[in-house]
């Protein structure tokens, strides 16, 4: 069992916004109950098509991707997609992204009162965010605003989680803010800004920036000892979740992995739960 | 959940028994425990073409074959274009592959014994061939169409004789059958067969034209798209295709799991024309 920002969870893995469809793809391969968490790809206020192809493409270790939030919208996630995702049996992480700040509040108090939502998570760094035209927080401050506007409208009980993109030079500063605004634990990180090959804002993810968003746990850790941060960033093995936890993650998400093998969640959920050894046979994992 | 639930995707660890060379594509046989036994023709499978390349490789499942000792087998068309591909018809049997699927909606079959056109171009023929012998069980006329740039590019013209009651093959260059593009030739195919449902599988521009075709003259269509696909199994919205939805609104599909198979007169064909000339060749 896990407690984070409040809430037991039935283990420290949850699926990372965006890599879980709606969650009844994923849920073809395993029970969504064997997991902390599911973390709906990033909501808005009203539906977006998305961007323009090609909307995701490998790198070596990663892939770059500018899908543009695609998504039902609230109304469609309420009537389609939560009914379904409120009886798997485990915790619904709504992402949430707006264009104001009145649009994260109405978010918040509509998703707020929906029964089976466990927690808000609220993305303040989409890669992408100035061509989707939602709220771009490059400012600290602009964070706490977006934080603090969710917060008020959510009901106890209900906890917001600030996800932050892996920038390791602000990252502090960030965490530290959101908290201050009311989010009960932080999410490091997201996709790295990049660009598509024609130029076109995207995001990078995959095992490809793992030590970066590593590094950002560890000096929150370092720096703000009593935060809760949930790590994420290219986690594709027990090993790597290990790393993360000593790091001083309570959690951590699965993301890009998910898309290579839907089972993976599922397979480093069950390593952590059944304590299977960090070393196996007598060579150390340096390969 | 019904009783007669098909099983699900798996994801497994799959072994290549063999690769065949035939003209300009690898024949794949492997084996891939759970795949099999949920196949329809239209579903497809997506394979991990290493640790370090995150997106999967996906592959229109072409015939299900009993083996001796394996169960059933599957076979994939696999056409070398990019380093994944390339990888992939060079590994020797025997080698174990990560594997997903039967991926995507299959072909809707016709509950009528109705005249069914099937046109493929390239080795996107692959899965026409056991939705022949599924319209033939239930005693549907079939008429093929086989069609690629060139003969080598020509899937299985051979037993395309056998699987149906006409065949036309069209080839770009005329180096067998006649020359030019399935655009020209469907009309008159149309036509001849007096076809009522038309299924078609190939290049985007090809299954515009066999969707107009399939309007024009009052048919239903079922296009089978194919799409790069990143994680093929709905997860990572990728593979968008513009739709217009039951209510005439438009919204985006997901190639992989609300297709790769689509109604023809559903796909919002001009808009994806016009979203894939910005795509770069599919680095396969």
């Amino acid at each position: 069992m896990t407690d984070l920002a409040g809430l037991r969870l039935a283990s420290p893995v949850l699926v990372a916004s965006g890599c879980g469809g709606t969650g009844r793809e994923l849920a073809a391969y395993g029970p969504l109950a064997d997991l902390g968490g599911f973390v709906t790809r990033t909501l808005t206020l009203n539906a977006r098509l998305g961007g323009p192809q090609p909307r995701i493409l490998e790198t070596p270790s990663g892939l770059v991707h500018a899908v543009g939030l695609q998504n039902p919208g609230l109304e469609g996630f309420l009537a389609t997609e939560l009914p379904w995702l409120a009886q798997q049996g485990t915790r619904i992480v709504v992402s949430i992204a707006g264009s104001s700040l009145g649009e994260y509040a109405e978010l918040a108090r509509r998703l707020g009162g929906s029964p089976g939502v466990s927690a808000i998570e609220v993305n303040l760094s989409s890669p992408d965010a100035p061509t989707t035209g939602v709220f771009d927080v490059r400012e600290p401050f602009h964070a706490a605003s977006v934080i603090a506007a969710v917060h008020r409208d959510l009901p106890r009980g209900v906890p917001v989680l600030a996800k932050l993109r892996a920038d390791v030079v602000r990252v502090v500063e960030s965490a530290r803010t959101v908290l201050d605004a009311g989010a009960a634990a932080v999410v490091v990180g997201n996709a790295l800004p990049a660009a598509m090959p024609d130029g076109r804002q995207a995001g990078l993810s995959g095992p490809a920036i793992l030590p970066v968003a590593l590094r950002c746990v560890a000096d929150l850790r370092a720096e703000l000892p009593d935060a809760e941060v949930v790590g994420v960033g290219g986690i594709t093995t027990a090993e790597d979740a290990r790393s993360f936890l000593a790091a001083g993650a309570t959690a951590v998400q699965i993301g890009t992995a998910l898309l290579h093998d839907p089972t993976t969640a599922a397979r480093v959920a069950a390593e952590l739960r059944d304590g299977v050894p960090l070393h196996t046979g007598t060579s150390t994992s340096t390969d | 959940m019904t009783q007669s639930a098909r099983p699900g995707p798996v994801h497994v660890t799959g072994e290549l028994l063999a690769t065949k060379k035939i003209g300009a594509y690898h024949h794949l046989t492997l084996v891939a425990p759970g795949v099999a036994e949920g196949f329809r023709p239209g579903n497809f499978l997506a394979v991990s073409v290493s640790e370090s390349r995150l997106a999967r490789r996906s592959f229109w499942i072409h015939r299900v074959k009993p083996v001796g000792g394996y169960g059933a087998a599957l076979e994939l068309v696999v056409e070398a274009v990019g380093p994944g591909t390339t990888w992939l018809t060079r590994l020797a049997p025997g080698a174990r592959l990560e594997v997903t699927g039967p991926l995507g909606r299959p072909f809707a079959l016709p509950k009528e014994p109705v005249s069914c056109v099937l046109v493929g171009e390239g080795y996107a023929a692959a899965p026409l061939f056991p939705l022949a012998e599924r319209l033939r069980e239930r005693g549907c006329t079939v008429t093929l169409v086989v069609a690629g740039p060139d003969e080598a590019h020509l899937l299985s013209a051979l037993e395309a004789r056998r699987s149906a009651r006409a065949v036309t093959v069209v080839t770009g260059d005329g180096s067998v059958g006649r020359r030019g593009m399935v655009a020209d030739a469907i009309d008159e195919v149309l036509t001849k067969a007096a076809a009522e449902v038309v299924y078609a599988a190939g290049p985007v521009p090809t299954l515009h034209a066999v969707a107009a075709a399939a309007e024009a003259h009052g048919a239903w269509s079922q296009t089978a798209l194919e799409r790069p696909l990143t994680c093929a199994t709905g997860l990572c919205h990728g593979c968008a295709v513009p739709v217009v939805g039951e209510a005439g609104i438009s919204r985006t599909a997901r190639a992989c799991v609300d297709g790769p198979v689509l109604r023809g007169d559903r796909v919002r064909w001009t808009d994806l024309r016009t979203d894939l000339s910005a795509e770069p060749v599919a680095d396969r």
